[in-house]
């Protein structure tokens, strides 16, 4: 199994989209080593035979009607809690930087 | 003050027979309720928030509506606390982040809908792990709940501060969610009861998702009728829930009462009867057992060679789901929004948001699954996890086919120190070994108190775990353990716990709440 560096848990951060501090980093890296260890003896009983279970409760197919029922937000509901609005949109940063 | 104190002392069941009755009003009772946390919430810190003024109001109307002889539920006007994963209307919700908080959401959780509907009344919102990550309130950012068993000591968790508010005689009933344990194990430290109902009982809309296929919500109280009587409210098919079970339940509260074990088949797992294991919950445990048995239950050693993997899957696939269900946290839609300084793209401010409004707990869960769900690791990682999965429920299916229920220890201690495994997340982990594997199989669970451990006076439970669907079982088991032990016991368990008047003082010169 292999070893977690922290180049890889700052990846780990960026692909999760949290600035993680270097203190963080290095903090998550022991543990994240030593969570793994322990966690990976699922693998001492998940052999090839043994089919995955997603979901406890077997249902296939949960389907309904695509009409718009009177029980949806309204556009100030929805916007309610944005951090910036303007008008019925809200409000995002640059999507690109600079060097993109 | 004693009738206020009568009040507040008295089961839900007692309090809507009273309420029903004409005796006292939702009014008063409410205010009873509302008065007790002034006094101890201080000391306990099991609300997050009280909304005074609006229980008030709602309590006033169910008088009104009982005055002109208006149909009502079973339990209208009996006050209730809301575990702040569940959003509320009108209410704040933060699911115990700084990154939602003073979020107010715009619609009621289906679970608050109902009880709203069926005439109870809120009184606030109660604290809890970040996210419902953990098992003492400890990752709460917003500081601790205390137990009021002993003001040092955990609360349990995720949903401590809902076991707290009931123990504390704060609110007669609660609501709480149960990921891994987070219902059942603050009850067995609390001296209270707490049900996580089968996987799609209850809709989880509104809840806060920490992993979707795991969350349950369902009842915190002090007594298992009171537990079958939420249950019954909160219960059923919702089409906002896809995963939502459709079909008609038999009613808790009926099986509660019936309370007749003669004949029941009880497996006692031999994996979950183990030195690792407090003395003291294990004699409790025993106990119980036997009294059960006296009663005409039969007790049948089973095995359940996969559940000491459970612990392991579930710190797999719940972190997995987190790290999916959390990215919702954007910065854009609602909740925090911290921009760096000179500004920044969106990727850079929703990096720094979630930098600062998440703990450490949350950003240790998300980091792991976002690992665990890397190409590559994948199949190594969560999908050997869910292999685990499968052996668990066979396990529990080979256990059914000879017994009715099983029967386990609630958790491996009793209440540990504030701060003793903060450091220490897999003994944190450990916590949860009886109460997972229920959630990895979709099963329901309720913990009852079965005494205080000897060495130490602080409350254990015992766990019963049932067929999924067959909920029903786990509230004729838990009724007739309970009335057998309060009559041993000469009155229920929390009589015993400590006078929190003493901290009234200390909380009212804080200016607590």
């Amino acid at each position: 199994m292999p070893e977690i560096s922290a180049e890889q848990v700052a990846h780990l951060a960026t692909l999760a989209r949290i600035a993680l501090t270097e203190e963080e980093i290095a903090h998550l890296t022991t543990e994240l080593g030593q969570i793994m260890q322990a966690v990976e003896q699922v693998n001492r009983v998940a052999t090839p035979e043994v089919p995955p279970t997603s979901h406890p409760i077997p249902m296939q197919n949960v389907f309904r009607a695509d009409v718009v029922t009177d029980d949806v937000l309204s556009p100030e509901q929805a916007l309610a809690g944005a951090p910036e609005r303007d008008g019925d949109r809200f409000v995002v940063s640059a999507i690109l930087g600079e060097e993109q | 003050m004693s009738h206020a104190d009568d009040l507040i002392r008295l089961n839900a069941a007692d309090l809507a027979g009273r309420l029903a009755a004409g005796d006292v009003s939702s009014v008063e009772a409410t205010r009873a309720h509302l008065d007790r946390i002034a006094a101890v919430d201080g000391a306990v810190h099991a609300f997050l928030h009280v909304d005074a003024d609006r229980a008030l109001a709602a309590a006033a109307e169910v008088d009104r509506a009982r005055a002109a002889g208006e149909s009502l539920g079973e339990l209208a006007g009996v006050p209730i606390a809301i575990k702040d994963v569940l959003v509320t209307e009108g209410m704040p919700s933060t699911s115990g982040s700084k990154i939602l908080e003073g979020w107010i959401p715009p619609y009621d959780a289906t679970p608050v809908r109902k009880v709203r509907e069926a005439g109870l009344i809120p009184l606030g919102k109660t604290n809890m792990d970040e996210f419902a990550m953990g098992s003492s309130t400890e990752h709460s950012a917003y500081g601790p709940t205390h137990n009021p068993w002993d003001l040092e000591r955990i609360p349990g968790g995720s949903g401590g501060g809902s076991a707290a508010s009931v123990a504390a005689f704060e609110a007669p009933l609660a609501l709480g969610s149960d990921t891994g344990g987070s219902i059942r194990q603050p009850a067995h430290v609390t001296g209270t009861v707490g049900v996580k109902p089968t996987y799609g009982a209850v809709s989880r809309y509104g809840s806060i998702a920490l992993a979707s296929s795991l969350d349950q919500i369902g009842p915190v109280t002090r007594t298992v009728l009171d537990a079958a009587l939420l249950h019954d409210v909160i219960a059923g098919h919702d089409r906002h829930d896809s995963t939502s079970i459709d079909m008609r339940w038999p009613s808790m509260a009926e099986a509660a009462r019936n309370a007749d074990v003669k004949g029941l088949r009880i497996g006692v797992v031999k994996e979950l009867d183990s030195d690792g294991f407090q003395a003291g919950v294990r004699q409790r445990f025993h106990e119980s057992l036997e009294l059960l048995e006296q009663q005409g239950a039969e007790i049948v050693e089973v095995s359940a060679p996969n559940f000491e993997y459970s612990i392991a899957a579930y710190y797999l696939i719940l972190p997995a789901e987190a790290s999916s269900n959390l990215a919702k946290f954007d910065s854009v839609r609602f909740g925090l929004r911290v921009t760096p300084d000179g500004g920044g793209t969106v990727e850079q401010v929703m990096a720094a948001t979630r930098e600062a409004g998440f703990g450490p707990e949350v950003k240790r869960r998300i980091i792991l699954g976002t690992y665990a769900l890397s190409a590559g690791y994948y199949d190594a990682y969560y999908g050997s996890a869910q292999k685990v999965r499968t052996l668990v429920q066979r396990d529990f299916d080979a256990a059914f086919a000879k017994v009715d229920v099983l029967a386990t220890p609630t958790a491996p201690t009793t209440a540990f120190r504030l701060g003793e495994k903060l450091d220490d997340p897999l003994a944190m982990y450990l916590n949860d070994v009886a109460t997972i594997p229920a959630n990895l199989a979709g099963v329901p669970g309720i913990s009852v108190p079965s005494g205080l451990a000897p060495e130490d006076g602080l409350p254990v439970g015992i766990q019963f775990l049932a067929p999924a669907r067959e909920d029903a079982r786990l509230y004729n088991v838990g009724g007739a353990l309970e009335q057998l032990l309060i009559a041993e016991w000469g009155g229920p368990i929390l009589a015993k716990a400590p006078d929190l008047t003493t901290h009234e003082l200390t909380a009212t010169e804080e200016g607590a709440l």
